[in-house]
Protein backbone atom coordinates (compact mmCIF):
# COMPACT_ATOMS: atom_id res chain seq x y z
CA UNK A 1 0.00 0.00 0.00
CA UNK A 2 2.48 2.23 0.83
CA UNK A 3 4.60 1.76 -2.79
CA UNK A 4 0.84 2.70 -4.01
CA UNK A 5 0.79 5.82 -2.35
CA UNK A 6 4.64 6.70 -3.14
CA UNK A 7 3.05 6.37 -7.16
CA UNK A 8 0.10 8.28 -6.60
CA UNK A 9 1.87 11.33 -5.03
CA UNK A 10 4.27 11.42 -8.13
CA UNK A 11 1.46 11.04 -10.43
CA UNK A 12 -0.85 13.41 -8.21
CA UNK A 13 2.07 16.39 -7.71
CA UNK A 14 3.17 15.42 -11.09
CA UNK A 15 -0.73 17.01 -12.51
CA UNK A 16 -0.28 19.91 -10.30
CA UNK A 17 3.18 20.44 -11.05
CA UNK A 18 2.65 21.14 -15.12
CA UNK A 19 -0.44 23.31 -16.35
CA UNK A 20 -2.34 20.20 -16.88
CA UNK A 21 -4.43 20.00 -13.82
CA UNK A 22 -5.02 23.63 -13.79
CA UNK A 23 -5.80 23.96 -17.56
CA UNK A 24 -8.84 21.52 -17.14
CA UNK A 25 -10.27 22.38 -13.97
CA UNK A 26 -10.60 25.99 -15.31
CA UNK A 27 -12.07 24.45 -18.87
CA UNK A 28 -14.11 21.57 -17.08
CA UNK A 29 -15.89 24.49 -14.35
CA UNK A 30 -16.60 27.02 -17.24
CA UNK A 31 -17.89 24.67 -19.70
CA UNK A 32 -20.13 23.11 -17.03
CA UNK A 33 -21.46 26.19 -15.35
CA UNK A 34 -21.89 27.62 -19.18
CA UNK A 35 -23.89 24.84 -20.74
CA UNK A 36 -26.07 24.77 -17.35
CA UNK A 37 -26.51 28.55 -17.88
CA UNK A 38 -27.11 28.73 -21.45
CA UNK A 39 -28.01 25.53 -22.83
CA UNK A 40 -29.63 23.49 -19.71
CA UNK A 41 -31.83 26.83 -19.71
CA UNK A 42 -31.29 26.64 -16.01
CA UNK A 43 -32.74 29.43 -14.54
CA UNK A 44 -36.03 28.89 -16.65
CA UNK A 45 -36.19 25.42 -15.86
CA UNK A 46 -37.86 25.82 -12.50
CA UNK A 47 -36.45 22.60 -11.17
CA UNK A 48 -34.16 22.30 -8.82
CA UNK A 49 -32.79 19.01 -8.57
CA UNK A 50 -30.28 20.04 -10.89
CA UNK A 51 -30.45 16.55 -13.21
CA UNK A 52 -31.59 18.26 -16.60
CA UNK A 53 -29.92 21.75 -16.69
CA UNK A 54 -26.76 20.44 -15.03
CA UNK A 55 -25.50 16.71 -15.14
CA UNK A 56 -26.91 15.82 -18.51
CA UNK A 57 -23.94 17.65 -19.82
CA UNK A 58 -21.30 15.85 -18.14
CA UNK A 59 -20.76 12.97 -19.79
CA UNK A 60 -20.28 14.60 -23.19
CA UNK A 61 -17.53 16.59 -21.52
CA UNK A 62 -16.03 13.55 -19.38
CA UNK A 63 -15.50 11.97 -23.09
CA UNK A 64 -13.14 14.86 -24.02
CA UNK A 65 -11.87 16.07 -21.25
CA UNK A 66 -11.12 12.41 -18.87
CA UNK A 67 -8.45 11.31 -21.88
CA UNK A 68 -7.17 14.77 -21.30
CA UNK A 69 -6.12 13.82 -18.27
CA UNK A 70 -5.39 10.24 -18.62
CA UNK A 71 -3.57 10.06 -21.51
CA UNK A 72 -0.06 10.57 -19.95
CA UNK A 73 -0.88 7.95 -17.76
CA UNK A 74 1.20 5.35 -19.26
CA UNK A 75 2.37 6.38 -22.93
CA UNK A 76 4.40 9.45 -20.86
CA UNK A 77 6.22 6.39 -19.01
CA UNK A 78 6.79 4.77 -22.06
CA UNK A 79 8.34 7.51 -24.08
CA UNK A 80 10.55 9.00 -21.43
CA UNK A 81 11.83 5.29 -20.37
CA UNK A 82 10.84 5.54 -16.85
CA UNK A 83 8.80 2.63 -17.37
CA UNK A 84 11.89 0.47 -17.11
CA UNK A 85 12.44 2.35 -14.10
CA UNK A 86 9.26 1.65 -12.17
CA UNK A 87 8.95 -2.08 -13.50
CA UNK A 88 12.90 -2.97 -11.68
CA UNK A 89 11.70 -0.95 -8.53
CA UNK A 90 10.56 -3.62 -5.91
CA UNK A 91 7.10 -3.11 -6.77
CA UNK A 92 4.46 -4.88 -8.42
CA UNK A 93 2.84 -3.38 -11.49
CA UNK A 94 -0.58 -3.42 -9.53
CA UNK A 95 0.73 -1.26 -7.08
CA UNK A 96 1.98 1.27 -10.01
CA UNK A 97 -1.35 1.20 -12.19
CA UNK A 98 -3.20 1.08 -8.93
CA UNK A 99 -1.22 4.43 -7.87
CA UNK A 100 -1.66 5.76 -10.90
CA UNK A 101 -5.03 5.29 -11.85
CA UNK A 102 -6.00 6.92 -8.12
CA UNK A 103 -3.69 9.84 -8.83
CA UNK A 104 -5.86 10.84 -11.54
CA UNK A 105 -9.35 9.43 -10.36
CA UNK A 106 -8.36 12.23 -7.66
CA UNK A 107 -7.95 15.19 -10.02
CA UNK A 108 -11.70 14.39 -10.87
CA UNK A 109 -12.92 14.45 -7.96
CA UNK A 110 -11.42 18.11 -7.27
CA UNK A 111 -12.79 18.95 -10.36
CA UNK A 112 -16.53 17.58 -9.40
CA UNK A 113 -16.51 18.86 -5.65
CA UNK A 114 -15.14 22.73 -7.39
CA UNK A 115 -18.75 22.73 -8.97
CA UNK A 116 -20.07 23.02 -5.36
CA UNK A 117 -21.12 27.31 -6.26
CA UNK A 118 -24.14 25.50 -8.38
CA UNK A 119 -25.41 23.23 -5.43
CA UNK A 120 -25.46 26.37 -3.13
CA UNK A 121 -27.31 27.81 -5.37
CA UNK A 122 -30.11 25.57 -6.14
CA UNK A 123 -30.28 25.17 -2.25
CA UNK A 124 -30.70 29.22 -2.21
CA UNK A 125 -32.90 28.94 -4.93
CA UNK A 126 -35.51 26.28 -3.77
CA UNK A 127 -35.45 23.50 -1.67
CA UNK A 128 -34.29 20.35 -3.67
CA UNK A 129 -34.35 17.10 -2.27
CA UNK A 130 -30.42 16.52 -1.51
CA UNK A 131 -30.59 12.57 -2.57
CA UNK A 132 -31.27 12.85 -6.58
CA UNK A 133 -28.45 15.53 -6.15
CA UNK A 134 -25.97 13.14 -4.53
CA UNK A 135 -26.78 9.88 -6.34
CA UNK A 136 -26.44 12.13 -9.90
CA UNK A 137 -22.58 13.46 -8.15
CA UNK A 138 -21.98 9.79 -7.50
CA UNK A 139 -22.77 8.92 -11.07
CA UNK A 140 -21.33 11.97 -12.47
CA UNK A 141 -18.10 10.95 -10.86
CA UNK A 142 -18.16 7.37 -11.97
CA UNK A 143 -18.50 8.03 -15.42
CA UNK A 144 -15.56 10.41 -15.54
CA UNK A 145 -13.64 8.22 -13.88
CA UNK A 146 -14.87 5.29 -15.99
CA UNK A 147 -13.55 7.45 -19.04
CA UNK A 148 -10.41 7.10 -17.38
CA UNK A 149 -9.86 4.02 -16.85
CA UNK A 150 -10.27 3.37 -20.68
CA UNK A 151 -7.72 5.90 -21.15
CA UNK A 152 -5.64 4.16 -19.34
CA UNK A 153 -6.15 0.92 -20.47
CA UNK A 154 -5.56 2.82 -23.90
CA UNK A 155 -2.48 4.62 -23.11
CA UNK A 156 -0.50 1.48 -21.92
CA UNK A 157 -0.70 0.17 -25.50
CA UNK A 158 0.85 3.41 -27.09
CA UNK A 159 3.84 6.00 -26.61
CA UNK A 160 2.07 8.66 -28.21
CA UNK A 161 -0.57 10.80 -26.46
CA UNK A 162 -2.27 12.16 -29.22
CA UNK A 163 -3.10 8.73 -30.44
CA UNK A 164 -4.09 7.74 -27.08
CA UNK A 165 -6.12 11.07 -26.51
CA UNK A 166 -7.62 10.14 -30.26
CA UNK A 167 -8.74 6.38 -29.55
CA UNK A 168 -9.52 7.46 -25.85
CA UNK A 169 -12.46 10.01 -27.13
CA UNK A 170 -13.60 7.15 -29.90
CA UNK A 171 -14.27 4.67 -27.40
CA UNK A 172 -15.55 6.37 -24.55
CA UNK A 173 -18.18 8.40 -27.51
CA UNK A 174 -19.06 4.71 -28.43
CA UNK A 175 -20.12 4.04 -25.30
CA UNK A 176 -21.84 7.14 -24.53
CA UNK A 177 -23.72 7.69 -28.07
CA UNK A 178 -24.61 3.71 -28.12
CA UNK A 179 -26.98 3.93 -24.34
CA UNK A 180 -28.56 7.28 -26.15
CA UNK A 181 -32.52 6.11 -26.27
CA UNK A 182 -32.39 8.18 -29.81
CA UNK A 183 -29.56 6.27 -31.02
CA UNK A 184 -30.53 3.12 -29.90
CA UNK A 185 -34.17 3.41 -31.37
CA UNK A 186 -33.06 4.38 -34.68
CA UNK A 187 -30.23 1.33 -34.82
CA UNK A 188 -33.29 -1.22 -33.64
CA UNK A 189 -35.67 0.54 -36.48
CA UNK A 190 -33.03 -0.34 -39.00
CA UNK A 191 -31.83 -3.77 -38.37
CA UNK A 192 -34.04 -7.04 -38.29
CA UNK A 193 -36.39 -7.49 -35.04
CA UNK A 194 -34.13 -10.53 -34.49
CA UNK A 195 -31.13 -8.43 -33.61
CA UNK A 196 -33.02 -6.05 -31.58
CA UNK A 197 -32.11 -8.05 -28.27
CA UNK A 198 -28.52 -7.92 -29.09
CA UNK A 199 -28.65 -3.88 -29.79
CA UNK A 200 -30.58 -3.72 -26.26
CA UNK A 201 -28.23 -6.01 -24.73
CA UNK A 202 -24.86 -3.62 -26.08
CA UNK A 203 -26.93 -0.49 -24.99
CA UNK A 204 -26.96 -1.99 -21.91
CA UNK A 205 -23.11 -1.90 -21.34
CA UNK A 206 -22.60 1.15 -22.37
CA UNK A 207 -21.91 4.21 -19.80
CA UNK A 208 -25.00 6.21 -20.64
CA UNK A 209 -27.96 3.76 -19.89
CA UNK A 210 -26.28 3.47 -15.67
CA UNK A 211 -26.01 6.99 -15.86
CA UNK A 212 -29.48 7.87 -16.52
CA UNK A 213 -30.57 5.46 -14.23
CA UNK A 214 -28.06 7.15 -11.41
CA UNK A 215 -29.14 10.64 -12.24
CA UNK A 216 -32.86 10.20 -12.00
CA UNK A 217 -31.82 9.92 -8.25
CA UNK A 218 -31.57 6.04 -8.24
CA UNK A 219 -28.96 5.16 -6.81
CA UNK A 220 -28.39 1.68 -7.50
CA UNK A 221 -25.91 -0.72 -6.39
CA UNK A 222 -26.34 -2.68 -10.24
CA UNK A 223 -25.35 0.51 -11.76
CA UNK A 224 -22.67 0.99 -8.99
CA UNK A 225 -21.49 -2.44 -9.65
CA UNK A 226 -21.56 -1.85 -13.27
CA UNK A 227 -18.92 1.17 -13.59
CA UNK A 228 -16.81 -0.68 -10.79
CA UNK A 229 -16.22 -3.47 -13.68
CA UNK A 230 -15.96 -1.47 -16.41
CA UNK A 231 -12.69 0.18 -14.35
CA UNK A 232 -11.35 -3.16 -13.13
CA UNK A 233 -11.96 -4.54 -16.55
CA UNK A 234 -10.05 -1.57 -18.28
CA UNK A 235 -7.10 -1.95 -15.33
CA UNK A 236 -6.98 -5.50 -15.95
CA UNK A 237 -6.55 -4.57 -19.49
CA UNK A 238 -3.69 -2.03 -18.50
CA UNK A 239 -1.67 -4.76 -16.20
CA UNK A 240 -1.70 -7.40 -19.52
CA UNK A 241 -0.92 -4.74 -21.82
CA UNK A 242 2.13 -3.70 -20.08
CA UNK A 243 3.19 -7.46 -18.98
CA UNK A 244 2.96 -8.15 -23.05
CA UNK A 245 5.69 -4.96 -23.34
CA UNK A 246 7.90 -6.68 -21.37
CA UNK A 247 7.66 -10.30 -22.69
CA UNK B 1 25.82 -12.90 -6.29
CA UNK B 2 24.11 -12.91 -9.86
CA UNK B 3 23.86 -16.23 -11.58
CA UNK B 4 22.68 -16.48 -14.92
CA UNK B 5 22.24 -19.81 -16.73
CA UNK B 6 21.11 -20.98 -20.26
CA UNK B 7 18.77 -17.38 -20.91
CA UNK B 8 17.38 -16.70 -23.91
CA UNK B 9 15.53 -13.89 -25.33
CA UNK B 10 13.11 -14.36 -28.92
CA UNK B 11 11.41 -10.75 -30.43
CA UNK B 12 9.38 -12.34 -33.14
CA UNK B 13 11.89 -13.97 -34.92
CA UNK B 14 14.91 -12.75 -34.06
CA UNK B 15 17.10 -14.02 -31.47
CA UNK B 16 18.68 -11.15 -29.17
CA UNK B 17 19.69 -13.24 -26.58
CA UNK B 18 21.12 -17.07 -27.28
CA UNK B 19 22.15 -19.41 -24.55
CA UNK B 20 23.70 -16.96 -22.40
CA UNK B 21 24.98 -18.21 -19.27
CA UNK B 22 27.63 -16.47 -16.63
CA UNK B 23 27.66 -15.14 -13.06
CA UNK B 24 29.08 -12.34 -11.30
CA UNK B 25 30.91 -12.80 -7.55
CA UNK B 26 30.75 -10.07 -4.71
CA UNK B 27 33.20 -7.70 -5.47
CA UNK B 28 33.29 -8.68 -9.15
CA UNK B 29 33.15 -5.65 -11.69
CA UNK B 30 31.86 -7.53 -15.07
CA UNK B 31 32.23 -5.26 -18.26
CA UNK B 32 30.15 -6.25 -20.72
CA UNK B 33 31.66 -5.52 -24.47
CA UNK B 34 29.50 -5.45 -27.99
CA UNK B 35 29.00 -3.97 -30.69
CA UNK B 36 25.51 -2.02 -30.97
CA UNK B 37 22.59 -4.24 -30.82
CA UNK B 38 24.36 -7.49 -29.70
CA UNK B 39 22.25 -8.14 -26.80
CA UNK B 40 23.54 -6.48 -24.12
CA UNK B 41 20.51 -4.31 -23.00
CA UNK B 42 18.71 -6.82 -23.42
CA UNK B 43 20.33 -9.46 -21.43
CA UNK B 44 20.94 -6.52 -18.46
CA UNK B 45 16.71 -5.71 -18.73
CA UNK B 46 16.29 -9.23 -18.28
CA UNK B 47 18.58 -9.90 -14.98
CA UNK B 48 16.79 -7.05 -13.78
CA UNK B 49 13.44 -8.10 -14.08
CA UNK B 50 11.96 -5.67 -17.09
CA UNK B 51 11.81 -8.27 -19.57
CA UNK B 52 11.01 -11.65 -18.88
CA UNK B 53 12.98 -14.24 -20.35
CA UNK B 54 12.36 -16.68 -23.87
CA UNK B 55 13.90 -19.14 -21.71
CA UNK B 56 16.71 -20.04 -18.71
CA UNK B 57 17.33 -18.70 -14.81
CA UNK B 58 18.52 -15.89 -13.37
CA UNK B 59 19.38 -15.66 -9.74
CA UNK B 60 20.01 -12.37 -7.88
CA UNK B 61 21.67 -13.72 -4.59
CA UNK B 62 20.21 -16.89 -4.49
CA UNK B 63 16.40 -15.44 -4.75
CA UNK B 64 14.72 -16.34 -8.26
CA UNK B 65 14.07 -13.60 -10.49
CA UNK B 66 11.75 -15.19 -12.23
CA UNK B 67 9.56 -16.67 -9.30
CA UNK B 68 10.00 -13.81 -6.57
CA UNK B 69 10.69 -10.63 -8.78
CA UNK B 70 10.23 -7.96 -6.11
CA UNK B 71 12.38 -9.54 -3.18
CA UNK B 72 15.01 -10.37 -6.63
CA UNK B 73 14.84 -6.66 -7.52
CA UNK B 74 15.16 -5.41 -3.97
CA UNK B 75 18.49 -6.33 -3.79
CA UNK B 76 19.27 -4.60 -7.64
CA UNK B 77 20.44 -0.99 -8.32
CA UNK B 78 19.78 -0.57 -11.85
CA UNK B 79 20.69 2.46 -14.33
CA UNK B 80 18.50 1.86 -17.34
CA UNK B 81 20.48 2.75 -20.75
CA UNK B 82 19.86 6.65 -21.38
CA UNK B 83 18.88 7.32 -17.47
CA UNK B 84 15.67 8.00 -17.99
CA UNK B 85 14.08 10.56 -15.06
CA UNK B 86 10.86 12.10 -14.59
CA UNK B 87 11.22 15.63 -16.05
CA UNK B 88 8.57 17.23 -13.73
CA UNK B 89 10.20 16.77 -10.97
CA UNK B 90 13.45 18.30 -8.60
CA UNK B 91 16.87 15.89 -7.74
CA UNK B 92 15.94 15.99 -4.20
CA UNK B 93 11.58 14.99 -5.51
CA UNK B 94 12.95 12.59 -7.62
CA UNK B 95 15.22 10.64 -5.33
CA UNK B 96 12.64 10.95 -2.75
CA UNK B 97 10.08 9.07 -4.89
CA UNK B 98 12.50 6.37 -5.67
CA UNK B 99 13.52 5.86 -1.99
CA UNK B 100 10.10 5.32 -1.03
CA UNK B 101 9.65 2.65 -3.80
CA UNK B 102 12.51 1.19 -2.20
CA UNK B 103 11.02 1.30 1.24
CA UNK B 104 12.98 4.24 2.49
CA UNK B 105 10.87 6.50 4.79
CA UNK B 106 11.94 8.70 7.32
CA UNK B 107 14.72 9.54 8.53
CA UNK B 108 16.57 6.78 6.66
CA UNK B 109 15.28 8.31 3.31
CA UNK B 110 16.54 11.40 3.95
CA UNK B 111 20.34 10.07 5.16
CA UNK B 112 20.36 8.14 2.21
CA UNK B 113 19.48 10.76 -0.19
CA UNK B 114 22.10 12.97 1.48
CA UNK B 115 24.69 10.39 0.82
CA UNK B 116 23.82 9.84 -3.13
CA UNK B 117 23.88 13.38 -3.57
CA UNK B 118 27.66 13.52 -2.05
CA UNK B 119 28.35 10.69 -4.14
CA UNK B 120 27.65 11.49 -7.39
CA UNK B 121 28.28 15.39 -6.77
CA UNK B 122 24.84 16.52 -7.28
CA UNK B 123 24.67 18.48 -4.02
CA UNK B 124 24.24 22.11 -6.12
CA UNK B 125 21.60 21.13 -8.43
CA UNK B 126 19.16 19.09 -5.26
CA UNK B 127 16.70 21.52 -5.72
CA UNK B 128 16.69 22.35 -9.16
CA UNK B 129 13.66 20.55 -12.21
CA UNK B 130 15.25 17.40 -13.77
CA UNK B 131 14.22 19.08 -17.13
CA UNK B 132 16.73 22.42 -16.24
CA UNK B 133 19.51 19.98 -15.74
CA UNK B 134 22.62 19.23 -18.42
CA UNK B 135 23.23 15.51 -19.69
CA UNK B 136 25.80 14.90 -17.35
CA UNK B 137 23.78 15.50 -14.38
CA UNK B 138 21.02 14.02 -15.21
CA UNK B 139 23.04 10.97 -16.22
CA UNK B 140 24.01 11.24 -12.21
CA UNK B 141 20.83 12.10 -10.95
CA UNK B 142 20.09 8.88 -11.95
CA UNK B 143 23.21 6.40 -11.07
CA UNK B 144 22.23 8.22 -7.67
CA UNK B 145 18.74 6.39 -7.53
CA UNK B 146 20.81 3.02 -8.48
CA UNK B 147 23.03 3.49 -5.48
CA UNK B 148 20.26 4.87 -2.85
CA UNK B 149 19.58 1.66 -1.08
CA UNK B 150 23.11 0.65 -0.79
CA UNK B 151 22.20 -2.51 -3.10
CA UNK B 152 24.42 -5.68 -3.16
CA UNK B 153 24.07 -5.68 -7.08
CA UNK B 154 24.37 -3.41 -9.12
CA UNK B 155 23.31 -3.02 -13.15
CA UNK B 156 24.75 -0.17 -15.13
CA UNK B 157 23.98 0.26 -18.42
CA UNK B 158 26.43 2.71 -20.25
CA UNK B 159 26.83 4.82 -16.98
CA UNK B 160 29.28 7.12 -18.81
CA UNK B 161 27.41 7.76 -21.83
CA UNK B 162 27.66 11.40 -22.16
CA UNK B 163 29.31 12.36 -19.92
CA UNK B 164 32.68 14.92 -20.34
CA UNK B 165 35.99 13.27 -19.61
CA UNK B 166 36.46 14.51 -16.63
CA UNK B 167 33.09 12.75 -14.98
CA UNK B 168 33.70 9.64 -16.67
CA UNK B 169 36.95 9.34 -14.28
CA UNK B 170 34.82 10.28 -11.47
CA UNK B 171 32.05 7.52 -12.30
CA UNK B 172 34.98 4.91 -13.52
CA UNK B 173 36.36 5.21 -10.02
CA UNK B 174 33.06 5.54 -8.46
CA UNK B 175 32.72 1.80 -10.25
CA UNK B 176 35.84 0.61 -9.05
CA UNK B 177 35.20 1.57 -5.47
CA UNK B 178 31.70 0.46 -4.96
CA UNK B 179 33.00 -2.95 -6.61
CA UNK B 180 34.88 -3.73 -3.72
CA UNK B 181 31.94 -5.22 -1.83
CA UNK B 182 28.94 -4.82 -4.33
CA UNK B 183 28.74 -7.13 -7.67
CA UNK B 184 28.18 -5.17 -10.56
CA UNK B 185 27.38 -5.47 -14.22
CA UNK B 186 28.05 -2.44 -16.31
CA UNK B 187 28.01 -2.15 -20.18
CA UNK B 188 30.35 0.12 -22.27
CA UNK B 189 31.60 0.79 -25.36
CA UNK B 190 34.50 2.28 -24.62
CA UNK B 191 37.09 -0.52 -24.15
CA UNK B 192 39.50 1.61 -21.96
CA UNK B 193 37.01 1.84 -19.04
CA UNK B 194 37.36 -2.18 -18.98
CA UNK B 195 40.84 -2.01 -18.17
CA UNK B 196 40.46 1.43 -15.59
CA UNK B 197 37.49 -0.47 -13.69
CA UNK B 198 36.23 -4.34 -14.60
CA UNK B 199 37.70 -7.35 -12.90
CA UNK B 200 36.03 -9.13 -15.52
CA UNK B 201 35.14 -8.61 -18.79
CA UNK B 202 32.35 -10.41 -21.61
CA UNK B 203 32.00 -10.09 -25.06
CA UNK B 204 28.85 -10.85 -26.48
CA UNK B 205 27.93 -10.97 -30.15
CA UNK B 206 24.90 -11.40 -32.03
CA UNK B 207 23.28 -12.76 -28.49
CA UNK B 208 26.48 -15.28 -27.18
CA UNK B 209 29.54 -14.70 -25.17
CA UNK B 210 32.50 -14.96 -27.89
CA UNK B 211 35.19 -14.39 -25.25
CA UNK B 212 35.34 -14.17 -20.90
CA UNK B 213 37.93 -13.61 -18.86
CA UNK B 214 40.34 -10.54 -17.27
CA UNK B 215 41.19 -7.26 -19.37
CA UNK B 216 44.56 -9.21 -19.59
CA UNK B 217 43.71 -12.24 -20.45
CA UNK B 218 41.37 -10.97 -23.22
CA UNK B 219 44.17 -8.89 -24.38
CA UNK B 220 46.54 -11.85 -25.17
CA UNK B 221 44.07 -12.93 -27.68
CA UNK B 222 44.63 -9.95 -29.75
CA UNK B 223 46.39 -10.67 -33.21
CA UNK B 224 49.55 -8.29 -32.68
CA UNK B 225 49.56 -9.46 -28.63
CA UNK B 226 53.36 -10.13 -27.55
CA UNK B 227 54.89 -8.33 -30.50
CA UNK B 228 57.92 -5.81 -30.26
CA UNK B 229 58.43 -2.99 -31.43
CA UNK B 230 62.33 -2.34 -32.49
CA UNK B 231 64.08 0.37 -33.86
CA UNK B 232 67.91 -1.10 -34.43
CA UNK B 233 70.92 0.29 -36.35
CA UNK B 234 73.17 -1.96 -37.78
CA UNK B 235 73.53 -4.46 -40.94
CA UNK B 236 71.86 -7.50 -41.92
CA UNK B 237 68.85 -7.27 -39.08
CA UNK B 238 65.70 -8.30 -40.58
CA UNK B 239 67.61 -11.66 -41.29
CA UNK B 240 69.10 -11.93 -38.39
CA UNK B 241 65.35 -11.68 -36.60
CA UNK B 242 63.74 -13.91 -38.61
CA UNK B 243 66.16 -16.65 -38.20
CA UNK B 244 64.99 -16.74 -34.55
CA UNK B 245 63.60 -20.07 -33.11
CA UNK B 246 61.10 -17.87 -31.49
CA UNK B 247 60.20 -15.79 -34.39
CA UNK B 248 56.99 -16.22 -36.68
CA UNK B 249 56.91 -13.05 -38.61
CA UNK B 250 59.26 -9.88 -39.24
CA UNK B 251 57.17 -7.05 -40.45
CA UNK B 252 59.24 -3.93 -41.42
CA UNK B 253 57.90 -0.64 -41.27
CA UNK B 254 61.10 1.11 -42.94
CA UNK B 255 64.54 -0.57 -43.49
CA UNK B 256 67.46 0.45 -45.22
CA UNK B 257 70.53 -0.58 -45.51
CA UNK B 258 72.08 0.27 -41.75
CA UNK B 259 68.63 0.14 -40.12
CA UNK B 260 65.68 -1.38 -39.05
CA UNK B 261 62.39 -0.61 -37.44
CA UNK B 262 59.41 -2.71 -37.24
CA UNK B 263 57.64 -5.11 -35.75
CA UNK B 264 58.61 -8.96 -34.34
CA UNK B 265 55.71 -10.84 -34.08
CA UNK B 266 56.45 -14.14 -31.50
CA UNK B 267 55.17 -17.19 -32.46
CA UNK B 268 52.47 -18.58 -30.22
CA UNK B 269 53.59 -21.75 -29.25
CA UNK B 270 56.65 -20.38 -27.46
CA UNK B 271 54.81 -18.26 -25.52
CA UNK B 272 57.38 -18.53 -22.13
CA UNK B 273 60.10 -16.96 -23.84
CA UNK B 274 61.33 -13.84 -23.53
CA UNK B 275 61.37 -12.44 -26.66
CA UNK B 276 62.45 -9.01 -26.17
CA UNK B 277 65.32 -10.34 -24.26
CA UNK B 278 66.42 -13.17 -26.95
CA UNK B 279 66.23 -9.65 -29.53
CA UNK B 280 68.47 -7.42 -26.74
CA UNK B 281 70.90 -10.31 -26.79
CA UNK B 282 71.59 -10.90 -30.52
CA UNK B 283 71.85 -7.22 -30.71
CA UNK B 284 74.58 -7.80 -28.19
CA UNK B 285 76.19 -10.18 -29.92
CA UNK B 286 76.08 -9.39 -33.13
CA UNK B 287 77.14 -5.14 -31.51
CA UNK B 288 74.07 -3.59 -33.47
CA UNK B 289 72.82 -0.13 -31.85
CA UNK B 290 69.52 -0.35 -30.18
CA UNK B 291 67.35 2.69 -29.87
CA UNK B 292 63.89 1.47 -29.36
CA UNK B 293 62.45 -2.18 -28.01
CA UNK B 294 59.33 -2.65 -26.17
CA UNK B 295 57.05 -5.18 -25.62
CA UNK B 296 53.54 -4.53 -27.51
CA UNK B 297 50.59 -5.20 -24.74
CA UNK B 298 47.46 -6.66 -27.01
CA UNK B 299 44.95 -3.59 -27.44
CA UNK B 300 41.46 -4.45 -26.40
CA UNK B 301 39.92 -3.11 -29.22
CA UNK B 302 41.91 -5.15 -31.63
CA UNK B 303 40.33 -8.37 -29.43
CA UNK B 304 36.99 -6.46 -30.00
CA UNK B 305 37.24 -6.35 -34.07
CA UNK B 306 38.88 -9.59 -34.27
CA UNK B 307 35.71 -11.30 -32.72
CA UNK B 308 32.98 -9.25 -33.39
CA UNK B 309 31.43 -9.46 -36.55
CA UNK B 310 29.82 -5.67 -36.94
CA UNK B 311 26.73 -5.28 -38.81
CA UNK B 312 28.55 -3.57 -41.55
CA UNK B 313 30.61 -6.59 -42.63
CA UNK B 314 27.73 -8.65 -42.52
Amino acid sequence: MKNAFAVFKREFFSYFNSPVAYVILVIFLLVTQGFTFFFGNFLDGDDASLTRAFFMWHPWIYLVLAPAVGMKLWSEEHRLGTLELLMTMPISPWQSILGKFLAAAAVWAIAIFLTFPIVITVFYLGNPDPGPILSAYVASYMYAISCLAVTCAVSAFTRSQVICFIISVAICLLLTLFGMQQVIEAIVKTLPSSMEGLVRFVAYLCFLTHFYEMSKGLLVLRDLLYFGSVIVTCLMITSWALNSRRS
Amino acid sequence: MIQVENLRKVFGSKVAVDDLSFSVKKGEVLGFLGPNGAGKSTTMRMVTGYFQPTAGKISIGGVNMLENPEQAKRSIGYLPENAPLYPDMSVTGFLSFCAELRGLHGAAKSKAIDRVLEICFLGNVRHQSVDTLSKGYRHRTCLAQSILHDPEVLILDEPTDGLDPNQKHEVRALIKRMGENKAIIFSTHILEEVDAACSRAIIIDRGKIVADGTPDELKRRAPGADAVRVVIRGAGVRAELEKLSCVEKVEASSADEGSFAGRVIPRKKSSGVDLTREIGELAVAKQWKVETIHREEGKLDEVFRSITRSDVAA
